[in-house]
């Protein structure tokens, strides 16, 4: 195939505990360290997997939101990706314009494959490669823990809740990769470097003509509510008494 | 006058006990009617199943042979037709429903809402984001289908003793060819199955091996527990996949869950929160598990869990 595309979401990094602002309008991202999201980043790996393997062309990452994306989008060309596109946005972009958004890049680019995270780990939705692959009419393969290609079919191996189901797809399609995939690469000091050289275009959102979705609008942000610290007990003898006394056993 | 149709979710054989939880986050929507669809090649049985569910008015079958076994391409097409009937379109936040049903709203050029943890109104409703670390109330537009995961941990299955009419539907839409089955494989387990078990039992890194998982495997079957595990075991080759508890793995309430030698990472614990008692066992006494739990206890695992093994039963 020729070209792979790459979705690279960029959220609060996986390590932060992520707080909610005092007046419930959302979650602290100041002065948060921000990164690709994970799953992204496992969906890149696989994509530069496959070119290396003489499999497909070319892989360009791809992000929607503000200027500040462009960091990620940097990082996704430092690990091989050979270009980047940004899709200008100043407000959050909900599910169905993202895949609408790349629907239009599909159509611009001509491209035969999109590899995405399975879910992000800020708003743990898992909508847009569905979403996506329903709006081109084109297979999904979701929540992927191996994929391989035979001519223009892939075979993927997806982590269902009962084992592992393997679905066999017809290509242009779109795949979306869960944890066990692969391990992504650590970027090399030379690669930054080279990354800087590589093209990354910039296409504000109003150019690409996407329909205006229906929102669900976020009115308010709470804390979780926690659980209690319990009782400590010595041994196994305490163990089972308490568990007795809450009639568990 | 809200009018839900919740997607069944079963192996062709019987159903899962994630619709009834759906029907009873349904439920929650004031004056709701609340009807099932069941799609399949052959779904009588299960069909009755679901007529059985306390809050169901109406279950609709959709049979053909391409609907077994389920594929999102081929099933989201289906229900997109029949949504047209309804105001709310539900499934489970299961691998099954978080597959679908974002393909059904985007053929019906709606977002969806992930994870309903609670009902506020109509078109109001509370979800999980960043792991459960923060509690959004979102708002749905009210000029368009709702379509909606349901967070299965936080309902308790409806009740059953329900009669509902069980009514065919013949759905004009175009079936895709592709996208086919090839294979499911399955842990040979006669262990519960980890989303509906009310006791669980769970290993993290510190087993060491997989040999070591067997300590776990014997406190449950001793207890007829599932088998739950963190992400660390899973991804040091420990237990399959399918037992990860937490973010990315499995959110589950059971009424007893036993954490053996996991630290407790947010998002582990993301996956446990709604469970009924929380039991750990870490020989780190600042483990953050023990935040969480109800019932702890500090020590080596590998003389605690034989231990218990042989007190319990």
């Amino acid at each position: 195939m020729e070209k792979i595309l790459v979705g690279l979401k960029r959220v609060v990094d996986y390590n932060v505990r992520v707080q909610v602002k005092s007046d419930g309008t959302g979650v602290e991202t100041d002065g948060v360290k921000m990164s690709i999201n994970p799953f992204d980043e496992i969906a890149l790996e696989e994509a530069l997997r496959i070119k290396e393997r003489g499999d497909a062309s070319e892989v360009i990452v791809i992000s929607i939101g503000s200027s500040e994306a462009q960091q990620q989008l940097r990082t996704g060309l430092a690990m091989g990706a050979d270009r980047a596109i940004l899709v200008e946005s100043s407000s959050s972009t909900d599910a169905l314009t993202v895949a609408r958004v790349f629907k239009a890049i599909i159509a611009k680019e001509n491209a035969d494959l999109v590899i995405l995270g399975k879910q992000a780990i800020d708003d743990d939705n898992s909508q847009t490669g569905q979403m996506l692959a329903a709006l081109w009419g084109r297979p999904q393969a979701t929540f992927a823990s191996e994929v391989t290609f035979a001519g223009s079919t892939a075979k993927v191996t997806r982590e269902v809740d009962s084992g592992l189901e393997t679905l066999e797809i017809d290509l242009p399609a779109v795949i979306t990769v869960d944890l066990r995939l692969n391990e992504p690469r650590y970027v090399k000091l030379p690669d930054i470097m080279k990354a800087k050289k590589k093209p990354l275009e910039t296409i504000p959102l109003a150019d690409l003509g996407v329909e205006a979705a229906p929102q669900i609008k976020e009115t308010e942000f709470k804390p979780p509510e926690g659980r209690q610290r319990g009782v400590m007990v010595n041994d196994v003898a305490g163990l089972v008494a308490a568990l007795k006394d809450k009639g568990l056993v | 006058m809200s009018k839900v149709l919740v997607i069944a979710e079963h192996n062709g054989e019987s159903l899962n006990a994630s619709t009834a939880k759906c029907v009873a986050c349904a439920a929650q929507i004031d004056g709701a009617d609340i009807e099932v669809v069941v799609l399949g090649a052959s779904v009588a049985g299960v069909a009755a199943e679901a007529a059985e569910i306390h809050g169901v008015g109406r279950v609709v079958t959709i049979e053909r042979e391409e609907n077994d076994p389920a594929i999102a391409a081929i099933l989201a097409p289906q229900v997109a037709a029949l949504a047209a009937d309804y105001s709310h379109v539900f499934g489970p936040s299961t691998a099954f429903g978080k597959d679908l049903m974002p393909r059904v709203a985007a053929l019906l050029g709606v977002n969806q809402i992930s994870d309903i943890m609670s009902v506020e109104g109509a078109h109001s409703f509370k979800r999980p984001i960043y792991a459960g670390n923060a509690i959004v109330s979102v708002e749905a537009p009210t000029d368009s289908t709702v379509v909606a995961t349901v967070r299965i941990a936080s309902y308790t299955a409806a009740a059953g003793g329900n009669s509902a009419g069980i009514e065919s539907a013949e759905i004009t839409a175009e079936i895709p060819t592709h996208t086919r089955f090839v294979e499911l494989q399955t842990g040979s387990s006669d262990r519960p199955d980890l989303q509906a078990a009310a006791r669980v039992v769970s290993g993290g890194r510190a087993l060491g091996s997989e040999e070591n998982f067997e300590l776990i495997y014997k406190l449950a079957d001793k207890i007829g527990a599932a088998i739950g595990s963190s992400r660390a075991a899973v991804d040091a080759g420990y237990v399959p996949p399918e037992t990860q508890v937490g973010q990315t793995g499995q959110i589950i309430a059971p009424d007893l869950y036993i954490a053996i030698g996991i630290s407790g990472a947010i998002q582990h614990i993301t996956g446990i929160k709604d469970a009924g008692t929380i039991v750990a066992i870490n020989k780190d006494e600042e483990a953050p598990i023990f935040e969480v739990s109800d019932i702890g206890l500090v020590g080596d695992l590998f003389s605690i869990v034989p231990e218990l093994t042989d007190a319990l039963g």
